[in-house]
């Protein structure tokens, strides 16, 4: 009787959703890994290859390049995103009328999908950025970033930053909000300076905040894709891709199914080692204030 | 009577704070103004000065851009997906959290386990195999096959959001209703639902800017017709990006709604955001 009933209960509530879940993200996650180990065209596979993939995926050039562009990214994109969006926040929690107003502009950024701040930036970078500084005499920005690798990566970080500040600001102003009054108000008695304040006792109180925040960046920085295309192209001369562009392009602009798929496995592997690694420490950090 | 003593301390460092708020905010905002300016402006004006205020306004760059992206049909697409995955996501992932959170067995803290678990995985990892087991399915009606892709790749997170919530309501509630004979469904949808507003309007924010964004997966499963607002700004960029107005002028438009959508929500979106964030 009681086993019957909850049986239906997974019926009604549980078995479609679920279903779904597993035929969307299992079955090609299982297929994925599967199918790295043979030698799939896109089509069908005749044979086991073992390892043989992976071998040529670490053995493609271009691939370490998109590996060391991508850290490069995400390390720099995580710094960067955090520390504006951490000031931000601090700004806009600060007692001034405007604060809503400023908020509001910080996080406008984020509601619009990364294509379409690929494609501004493109316009900024390209036309509008050389065409004042031929006017003005400058020489930063003679020729438009996006045709050097060093620049066009300056561009990439400042269109993430542009981009991604706004949200990690609404993580921290909930952080920050979340710190009780009465203890800042005694740190404050007791003769603390601002910066003190906010290094002993704020950050320390709010390192959740850090914790999810410092999660998103990172995740997002292993998986932008969208201002990457937009924005760069992956130009000049495929310098500038990012992993999850690499892997569009290698799979279906080249037709490299077997590679592509692993360099997929691989993507998800140091997403998944450095989110791993990264809560843990954040967590720690977390207990031990 | 603290503020007033702080305030009057530090009138230098709050006008300071002031200034930088208006100096980065202009800087943020500087983007769409160039955008907006520009769309205003003949080619030539462009490429004459950039900064330049329009000397005149017209208005021919959004009509030409909304007729070549086909600005309706692409923003109709895009409502159409957004809306029904949405929808589906609210019914589907309270009904599963409801589930996972008041049947608590080995089996339901294992999925639940695994639906956290599969949050980490990027669609990258998944995207390859996906093209190749779905692309007969996605050949048939390509808009119910992306409304069908958003539900398995949205169902973990807002399951998640809502498990949350529903763990923080007595069981009292439940069992009262059940006492009064009231069955699965009618307590779920009658009494629990309702209580469940708050996540509702994060689960729906988060869900709504995610799929009204999302670029790859359109790009990968939608045909000309199909389009959605993202993909065909990018396809109508590509083609006509030396038509510098036209393109700002659809760059525009395809800024818009979500902006417009954000300003009439604002406060949802803002506390959607935190508590969907901190959960």
């Amino acid at each position: 009787m009681k086993t019957k009933k909850s049986l239906s209960k997974f019926g009604i509530f549980a078995a479609l959703p679920l279903s779904i879940f597993f035929i969307v993200l299992a079955v090609p996650f299982g297929q994925g890994l599967f199918l790295t180990f043979t030698d799939w065209d896109g089509f069908g596979y005749e044979k086991f290859i073992g390892v043989g993939n992976y071998a040529k995926s670490f053995q493609d050039p271009e691939f370490w390049v998109t590996l060391t562009f991508t850290l490069k990214f995400v390390l720099v994109s995580l710094v960067a995103v955090n520390a504006v969006a951490f000031g931000l926040a601090l700004l806009v929690t600060a007692k001034l009328k405007s604060k809503n107003i400023f908020r509001t502009f910080f996080f406008v950024p984020n509601l619009i999908g990364g294509v379409v701040l690929g494609v501004i930036w493109q316009f900024i970078f390209n036309t509008a950025l050389v065409s004042i500084s031929s006017k003005f005499g400058w020489s930063i920005f003679q020729s438009s970033w996006l045709n050097e690798t060093d620049t066009a990566f300056w561009a990439l970080i400042i269109v993430t930053v542009w981009q991604s500040s706004g949200y990690m600001m609404i993580i921290y102003i909930t952080g920050l909000i979340s710190i009780e009054q009465d203890v800042i108000e005694a740190a404050r008695v007791d003769g603390a300076s601002a910066l003190r304040t906010l290094l002993a006792i704020k950050i320390p109180l709010m390192a959740q905040a850090f914790t999810i925040s410092l999660f998103l960046t990172l995740r997002g920085g292993f998986m932008a894709y969208d201002v990457n295309v937009a924005l760069t192209g992956g130009g000049p001369y495929r310098t500038t891709e990012l992993i999850s562009m690499h892997i569009f392009q290698d799979a279906f602009a080249y037709g490299n199914f077997g590679t592509g798929q692993s360099k997929a496995v691989i993507m998800f592997a140091m997403v998944a080692i450095a989110a791993l690694v990264q809560v843990t420490v954040s967590k720690r950090m977390e207990v031990q204030s | 009577m603290k503020t007033s003593k702080l305030a009057g301390g530090s009138a230098i460092a709050r006008k300071s704070i002031f200034a930088t708020g208006l100096v980065l905010s202009t800087a943020y905002f500087l983007p769409f103004v160039l955008v907006f300016i520009n769309a205003l402006k003949p080619k030539m004006d462009i490429l004459a000065n950039p900064l330049a205020w329009p000397k005149s306004v017209s208005w021919d760059n959004f009509e030409q851009a909304m007729q070549k992206m086909d600005f309706f049909r692409s923003l109709t697409n895009s409502i159409i997906i957004t809306v029904i995955s949405v929808s589906a996501l609210i019914i589907f992932s309270s009904m599963l959290a409801y589930y996972l959170a008041r049947t608590k067995t080995k089996f339901t803290k294992t999925v639940f386990l695994i639906l956290v678990a599969s949050m980490i995985v990027p669609f990258q990892a998944l995207m390859i195999p996906f093209m190749s087991i779905f692309a007969q399915f996605v050949s048939l009606n390509n808009r119910a096959a992306l409304v069908f892709f958003y539900i398995g790749f949205g169902v973990a997170l807002s399951t998640f959001l809502y498990h949350g919530f529903i763990s923080k309501i007595p069981t009292e509630i439940d069992e009262a209703a059940a006492m009064d004979g009231a069955n699965d469904l009618v307590l779920f949808w009658k009494i629990m639902f309702p209580m469940l507003r708050p996540v509702t309007a994060t689960v729906a924010i988060v869900n709504a800017l995610w799929i009204w964004n999302d670029f790859l997966l359109p790009r990968l499963v939608l045909t000309q017709e199909t389009q959605t607002l993202p993909l065909s700004t990018y396809l109508f960029y590509g083609q006509y990006s030396t038509e510098y107005g036209q393109a700002m002028a659809g760059l525009l438009l395809a800024v818009l709604p979500i902006i417009i959508f954000y300003l009439i929500l604002q406060k949802q979106f803002i506390s959607g955001i935190s508590t969907g964030a901190v959960k």
